[in-house]
């Protein structure tokens, strides 16, 4: 078990994930621990070459960061399929729009800065208002980038993605998820992003488990709040979870790994039952899964909601332990907007 | 302009590629392989070239300013900022740390001077160099604007569609400079996106351009110096300045590799060791 990645002087490590079973309800009874601290980038450099074992239309280009999106491995294998684009990220999703005509299937690859709003335009109009077969990989989302600083930490990301008619958006957890999630991306048509990071994170999801695309992946059964998280975020919520039982709080973890699609019925399942609502997310809190999840409880189920998110302002240089901490992005932030919002519920 | 005290500047510029070893090294990260290859012109600009302010201000006004395009190379940039005087050399200490205003790209953020606009994501420098010193124009002010680009940077569009613009607006108080190192990331620029014939394509957009050697004092002042003396006939300038990432640490040097990589604590002392301790460490 690490101890280093997060203070847990809160946390009573042994009752994290514990099994209950209270007459009325069956909780699910799968224990949320890890053994293993991997980045999700490498899921995705993982995900890639399979893919490109398994199917000869993927293609890879990349804009001078091979390295840190780890596609090294696919090029190697695939010389002939992968496009060094040099550090010109505005031709890149031109490329790859061009070359899904014919069916290729490329999987662009740069930081996630460069990899949205450097390139809004480019993808806008040759990629998602033209349906291209194109899979947007990006890296070193959010603060988790750590010393790099404000340039660099982008937290609009989600929002600029998924404001885009047909535009898929996939924010995947951990190493495995986000190599499923890369997989997943192979059988997928249309424009899509796929959303990951650059810290060493822990790897709790177990490598065989099921990945749907735009289907939400229930963690944690709960009965009293309703958390939704994505990226980095569901462990963090999976952490106040255990703080949560202590303090008799139940919480339902619900992992919405796309956020469009977004699944509106697990959603809504799930609020029904909880009657509150927190989102958890590393990304400002406009614009991201918080507002995709407040606009349907808005119109269908209105119930009280909190939002943890970057408060409408940039990131800085820091570590990700401590950046997570200073941008309200810890378990303890989570535990105490699931407290607010269980209150205001009464 | 005075004749330049080479002997004092070149003790100003190992002292220089010290803070920088020490940063990168302190914080575990940034990069040391740009800011060491461009220590000289550093040192030629703000201790020789500019004809700068004591005190900083944001408009400039009255004075040369300076934009770095190539956010990344920000710690020879804070270093020369503090060794001139903008801020103390003590600050340079918390480089990347949480709450600092020596952020890992240069940022206005925080408010440290000698920064006017923040950079980092490469391609953009030139345009606001650009726009400053068309304002400049507009104010009369006749002073210079300065902006460094790295050549991997040169991939970039926007930088064209900067170069076509300058040439076109006859912007002649501007002297741009390509810290022409030949290597980027993932490798030589040559193997990742040749730039060619970087010369004739300037040349080709209208500019004036002049080439000099990056890590010889003498040859960047006078290369700065001939640039100064062709503004405000017509053209932008371009110099070529040809480098070596790493310059000054031996390991340091003929490869990419440590375009982003921080020493460690044994590389930091091999590295210091070939660095003399000039005007006094940090
Ligand atoms: C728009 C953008 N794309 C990618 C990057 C990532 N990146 C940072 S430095 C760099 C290489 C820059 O090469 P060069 O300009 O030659 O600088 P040098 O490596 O010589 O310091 C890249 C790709 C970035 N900062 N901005
Ligand atoms: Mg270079």
């Amino acid at each position: 078990m690490f101890t280093d990645y997060y203070p847990l002087t809160n946390f009573n490590l042994k009752k994290r994930g514990v099994i209950l079973v209270v007459s009325t309800t069956t909780y699910i009874m799968t224990k949320f621990t890890f053994t293993e601290k991997k980045d999700t980038r490498s899921g995705f450099g993982a995900g890639l070459l399979e893919l490109g074992r398994k199917n000869p239309n993927v293609v890879g280009l990349c804009a001078d960061l091979t390295g840190s999106l780890k596609m090294d491995a696919f090029k190697k294998e695939f010389p002939e399929r992968f496009f060094q684009v040099g550090i010109a990220e505005a031709n890149m999703m031109g490329l790859a729009a061009g070359m899904t005509i014919g069916g290729k299937i490329p999987f662009t690859g740069t930081f996630a800065n460069f990899s949205t709003g450097r390139v809004y335009d480019q993808i806008r109009q040759s990629i998602a208002y033209s349906h291209k077969n194109v899979k947007i990989c990006a890296s070193h989302a959010g603060v988790t980038l750590g010393e790099d600083g404000a340039t660099h930490q982008i937290l609009e990301d989600i929002g600029m993605m998924k404001m885009l008619p047909g535009m898929t958006v996939i924010v995947p957890c951990d190493h495995n998820q986000t190599k499923a999630a890369t997989l997943a991306l192979g059988d997928h048509h249309g424009p899509a992003y796929l959303r990951f990071g650059r810290p060493s994170w822990p790897i709790f999801m177990a490598a065989d488990r099921p990945f749907t695309i735009g289907k939400a992946d229930k963690l944690i059964d709960g009965t009293d709040v309703s958390i939704f998280a994505c990226g980095h975020m569901v462990w963090q919520a999976i952490e106040a979870e255990a703080a949560l039982a202590e303090k008799g709080i139940r919480a339902e973890i619900i992992n919405i790994h796309t956020i469009k699609p977004l699944d509106v019925e697990a959603v809504l399942e799930s609020v029904q039952k909880t009657k509150c609502v927190v989102t958890c997310e590393e990304h400002q809190i406009n614009g991201g899964l918080g507002d995709s999840i407040a606009q349907v409880l808005g119109r269908h189920f209105p119930v009280p909601l909190e939002m943890v998110a970057v408060n409408d302002s940039f990131g800085e240089s820091g570590t990700p332990t401590q950046l997570l901490k200073k941008y309200g992005l810890s378990p303890e932030n989570i535990v105490s907007a699931a407290e607010r919002v269980v209150a205001r519920k009464k | 302009m005075s004749k330049p005290d080479l002997n004092h500047l070149q003790k100003l510029a190992t002292q220089i590629r010290r803070d920088i070893v020490r940063m990168v090294h302190a914080c575990q990260s940034g990069h040391p392989g740009g800011s060491l290859g461009c220590t000289e012109f550093f040192v030629a600009l703000y201790f020789h070239v500019l004809r700068r302010n004591k005190e900083f201000t944001m408009d400039g006004t009255g004075e040369d300013i300076f934009f770095l395009s190539n956010g990344h190379i920000s710690p020879v940039w804070y270093s020369t900022l503090a060794r001139a005087g903008y801020f103390d050399t003590k600050e340079l200490s918390t480089f990347r740390f949480l709450n600092t205003r020596l952020q890992g790209h240069p940022a206005t953020h925080e408010g440290l001077p000698g920064i006017r606009v923040a950079s980092g994501s490469l391609g953009q420098g030139l345009s606001v160099a650009i726009g400053a010193a068309q304002t400049k124009k507009l104010n009369k002010d006749n002073h210079l604007v300065f902006v460094l680009m790295g050549d991997g940077e040169q991939q970039e569009g926007q930088v064209w569609e900067a170069a076509m613009y300058a040439a076109h607006n006859k912007v002649d108080n501007l002297i741009a400079t390509i810290d022409y190192n030949g290597q980027q990331i993932d490798g030589p620029v040559k193997e990742i996106l040749d730039l060619k014939n970087l010369k004739a394509k300037w040349e080709a957009f209208g500019w004036e351009v002049l080439e000099f050697k990056g890590n010889n004092l003498a040859e960047t002042i006078a290369g700065l110096e001939k640039a100064k003396s062709l503004t405000g006939k017509g053209k932008p300038i371009m110099n070529l300045m040809h480098t070596e990432m790493g310059f000054g640490v031996d390991f340091m040097m003929n490869s990419h590799k440590w375009h982003g990589v921080a020493p460690n604590d044994d590389e930091l002392k091999k590295a210091l060791a070939q660095l003399e301790e000039t005007v006094g460490d940090y």
